[in-house]
């Protein structure tokens, strides 16, 4: 069978091009959500066993089963079901609902140490094949590691990066698979592999051996499928197919791999092309269409990866960043909102609310009204979603068909990848400039030739230059170490399932991040407008600092010290620019903390803002807890002066609003939300985390866990299951601004 | 100058929809459970040229949307009439939605031209009965009461603001009076019960006035529907803030 006597035809019909294939063939959407239905039998059925299965390895430490004896490959583990007869989309990670599996490629050490924290043993034969014969992605790292990387990391100045964990952040474009089936897509990777010819460079060899790997990838995803009893040979039919098709091509990379975000794209739009065909054919009706993208949702909340313990730290929650893209404009104008894009939001009611899938809205003023206000709606009810700026990523990044890999990051879809790179510790940074390019914390120099500063009062200027000084440290280091890494990464783990839903030769960008922004601008500000003492111990260095009268803080629409934030992320994100970069990736810099944001506070001394040591930073770009004391459109102003063009990996703003200041009646907190969303995205802001909460009810959910098996807020760039959270994290998030007005 | 006691940013209970609501600084009124008693004071707040509170409402705009806008609250607004009005113009030449949030205490001329200015009066009768009226606010409820048929037979939008104090405020005979005298009005759209509360007596203490209401508890639930039962006999909008 022809797809084109199907669908319209196009230049998807002849090349490798699902953009083109959904430009021509989407149905937008500009009604309301009064079309939707509730979940059927079956997948409630479904997901009542799912959430047993859920409980029990809550129950049991966060992990029901492991396979410590398999090494998880595309093909390594036959079928697995739920409850076979009530599944229209089949396919587990394993054989077995929540089982999780080894993955020993990015590091044996890890796998060997979750295993064991979890009460089993590795098999002894995979540990002794991957300690003396296989060298894994950690393995490479460490031995190329400098030893100054290797100070900045362990003490806290950049951490969290995926030197022990695998990277992610990698999208395949998984329609592909269900627009042209594993043999066109080997055939076009075989094509690609011709053309690649000489001279063999080292950039011309590794690239033809990746392909060649990508091909061995394809040829084991059909495999797999014949495991489901699947023809993926081919193209996808129906709706049922183009769901089951696209599942399993995700379903492929999350048994190859276990990078920290798994994200899956943006989906929706291209099913949605399946789905209104089938529907137009009285083939299927619309309770068959929900139940399509319910069971397909379940799916995605059931991924899992062998964690070690301190994992925990950096990434609160058991998160897999499962992000779908949902809405968003073509360049032409043209809304991308589809019914199914509903249909994905209507699973937070169908299954009720959850952390996975990533649902990201993007925004755009040009959005139809009704999809708004679902969207307002949804965010009330479940605070599960987040938002972000279509119309400013594609001014910026060009591409009208993108997904979000992990929280907040712009890809082009099978066009772009990304190398992740975690994040630099700003205030940690800011305490070397005051302390002579000493760790404040162990008196270890790490900066050279920074003068010891000797005034009674810190002054600005002083403070300053010293700091500029750290920070080209910072980001000559912090660049060596992600070049190492990600070289490492792809000779050792590299990603053959996703990248052969990739175009051959992808553009790649380096992310890189910051942690601690409103904490380092704050402490500049106390230094430039009252007076700073530094209180220092016998070895001179800072203990804690002595604050003389007022200085405007950041997140209160203030430009003397928003200004600040503006300038230090221009100034660092400038000079990563200029560092080479492994692959010619180019660089891109986050605001993003993840959960880090607590970790990197314990590691950082007291600042000259008056935090004390240890405290948790703020998460992201958020101004510091408590600080934002103008409101919360102000605070939303502060962050929005953030430039998207210095920060293109993305600036994660994590917004909570108790329900009542929202507006009087439940209509008018749908409202003021879209006004709200719609202000801030006008003003140039690029993200937002939405939670509608009371601060009580997440107190009580600490004390009677039971009470709120499914409760979900937004942290930072993800949601979690907020009993799922250590009681560090869970108190962090108590902790932060809830906006109310009186 | 403007004196300007504090700012809210994200005001969604003082008028439609998102609104950037400025306290003004100074009252003609002494209510015995003003939430914001700093703000009674004519002496204080932040002298503040029109044109920062302009620039602030400018800058805000786009998250007004289609409905909000500025609220000028206080204190009394209409006590700084005559230093508002030139900023109300420059705001309706922005397109900018008004409200003022007023005990009507004051009708003067300069009163007159600002309440023309704005878009909806949000009017606070805090009784209807003139004796319990002085009780709460040491002000009878007269002038309130010319300025409700001010705005009505100048054809501009009246919210009645009714805030409810058990053993003050709450007589049922007053306040079915009180809708008997507006049920009329073809401007008034909609009644707003404000529930009594308490977040303002930390105030007290630090200003070092006694707490009056000290023994007056929190509305029941109960009493909030009994209240919003009344009006809804007479109004068809009525909500509980």
């Amino acid at each position: 069978m022809e797809l084109t006597k199907i669908f319209k035809a196009g230049l998807w019909s002849k090349e490798i091009n699902v953009t083109d294939f959904v430009k021509s063939n989407l149905t937008p959407y500009t009604g309301d959500a009064s079309f939707l239905v509730r979940a059927t039998a079956k997948t409630k059925r479904l997901w009542d066993l799912c959430l047993q299965a859920i409980a029990e390895e809550h129950a049991r430490n966060g992990v029901r089963s492991l396979d410590n004896k398999t090494i998880s490959t595309i093909t390594s583990h036959k079928a697995g079901y739920i409850n076979r007869e009530d599944e229209l989309i089949v396919g587990l990670q394993t054989d077995e609902l929540l089982k999780r599996a080894i993955k020993p490629f990015g590091g044996i050490n890890v796998v060997v140490k979750a295993c064991s924290e979890n009460g089993v043993e590795i098999d002894e034969k995979v540990k002794d094949f991957f300690t003396h014969y296989r060298k894994t992605h950690n393995d490479g790292v460490f031995d190329a590691y400098t030893d100054e990387i290797r100070s900045f990391r362990s003490l806290g100045f950049i951490t969290g990066l995926p030197d022990n964990y695998a990277r992610g952040r990698i999208i395949g474009d998984y329609r592909r698979l269900a627009l042209y089936g594993i043999d066109r897509l080997i055939t076009a990777k075989q094509e690609d592999l011709k053309k690649l010819t000489g001279p063999m460079t080292d950039a011309r060899i590794r690239l033809r051996e990746e392909v060649a790997e990508q091909i061995k990838a394809l040829r084991d995803i059909k495999i797999m499928g014949e495991y489901y009893e699947l023809d993926l040979s081919r193209p996808a039919y129906t709706a049922q197919e183009a769901v089951q098709w696209v599942y399993m091509a995700y379903l492929a990379a999350v048994k190859e791999q276990d990078g920290a975000a798994m994200s899956l794209g943006n989906v929706s739009s291209f099913l949605d092309i399946y789905i209104e065909n089938d529907l137009a054919e009285g083939k299927i009706d619309e309770t068959f269409a929900q139940e399509l993208i319910d069971q397909f949702v379940m799916k995605l909340r059931l991924v899992r990866h062998l964690r070690m313990q301190s994992y925990n730290d950096i990434f609160a929650g058991d998160p897999t960043w499962v992000t779908e893209a949902l809405g968003g404009c073509f360049n032409d104008g043209r809304t991308k909102v589809t019914k199914t894009t509903f249909r994905f939001l209507q699973t937070l009611y169908n299954l009720g609310p959850a952390p996975e899938p990533n649902l990201t809205v993007l925004w755009s003023t040009e959005l139809p009204e009704g999809f708004k206000k679902f969207c307002a709606k949804v965010s009330v009810d479940t605070s599960s979603i987040q938002y972000e700026n279509d119309e400013l990523m594609r001014e910026v990044r060009s591409s009208d068909d993108y997904g979000i890999a992990c929280c907040v990051s712009y890809q082009d879809l099978g066009r772009q990848i990304q190398f992740f790179g975690a994040r630099a510790n700003l205030a940690k940074a800011l305490l070397l400039a005051i302390n002579g390019g000493r760790c404040e914390n162990t008196g270890k120099l790490m900066v050279k030739d920074i003068p010891i500063l000797t005034d009674e009062t810190l002054t600005y200027e002083t403070v300053m230059a010293n700091y500029k000084k750290v920070l080209l440290e910072i980001a000559h280091i912090y660049n060596e170490a992600m070049n190492i890494i990600h070289y490492m990464h792809d000779k050792y783990y590299y990603e053959k399932a996703q990248m052969a839903f990739i175009d051959t030769d992808p553009q790649i960008n380096l992310a890189y991040g910051v942690a601690g922004l409103s904490i380092a601008v704050d402490s500049l500000s106390a230094i430039k407008y009252a007076k700073v003492k530094a209180v220092r111990n016998a070895l001179g260095l800072t203990e804690r600092f002595e604050i003389n009268g007022e200085f405007p803080c950041f997140g209160n629409d203030d430009n003397r010290v928003d200004k600040l934030a503006v300038d230090l992320i221009y100034f660092f994100n400038e000079e990563l620019k200029k560092l080479p970069v492994y692959k010619n990736a180019s660089p891109t810099l986050s605001v993003l903390t993840i959960t880090s944001n607590v970790m990197y506070g314990q590691k950082t001394g007291a600042t000259p803002d008056g935090r004390d040591k240890g405290v948790s930073f703020a998460p992201g770009a958020n101004p510091m807890h408590g600080r934002d004391k103008s409101g919360a459109i102000a605070s939303l102003l502060s962050v929005a002066k953030i430039r998207y063009r210095d920060s293109q990996d993305g600036i994660s703003n994590t917004f909570s609003i108790v329900p009542k200041s929202l507006g009087v009646t439940s209509e008018d907190r749908i409202e003021n939300l879209v006004t709200m969303l719609d202000g801030y995205f006008t003003k140039g802001a690029h993200h937002l985390n939405v939670n509608v909460l009371n601060r009580e009810m997440l107190e009580d959910a600490i004390e009677s866990p039971e009470k709120y098996p499914q409760l979900t807020v937004r942290v930072s760039g993800y949601a979690v299951n907020f009993v799922n959270l250590s009681r560090v994290h869970q108190l962090e998030v108590i902790a932060r601004s809830f906006h109310t007005t009186m | 100058m403007i004196k300007v006691h504090s700012y809210e940013s994200l005001g969604t209970h003082d008028g439609p929809g998102i609104r950037l609501v400025v306290f003004l600084q100074g009252c003609n009124f002494s209510c015995l459970y003003c939430a914001n008693p700093d703000t009674i004071t004519c002496d204080g707040g932040v002298p503040t040229p029109a044109e920062k509170i302009f620039q602030k409402a400018i800058n805000e705009k786009p998250f007004f949307g289609k409905k909000g806008g500025i609220t000028f609250s206080g204190g009394e607004p209409t006590m700084q009439a005559k230093e508002l009005i030139p900023l109300f113009k420059k705001l309706k030449e922005e397109r900018i939605h008004i409200c003022v949030d007023t005990n009507g205490g004051i009708l003067n001329d300069d009163v007159k031209i600002l309440f023309s200015l704005a878009d909806i009066i949000l009017l606070d009768v805090k009784e209807f009965n003139p004796d319990r009226h002085f009780l709460l606010t040491q002000r009878d409820n007269n002038q309130t009461l010319l300025t409700a048929q001010w705005l009505e037979s100048n054809s501009i939008p009246i919210w009645l603001r009714y805030v409810l104090v058990a053993g003050y405020s709450d007589f049922e005979e007053d306040i079915l009076a009180l809708c008997e005298h507006f049920k009329a009005y073809n401007m008034l759209q909609r009644i707003e019960i404000l529930p009594y509360h308490t977040l303002g007596i930390h105030k007290y203490e630090s200003l070092g006035m006694p707490y009056l209401l000290s023994s007056v508890q929190q509305n029941t639930t109960e009493q909030l529907k009994h209240a919003q039962l009344l009006f809804s006999r007479y109004f068809k909008t009525v909500h509980v803030l």
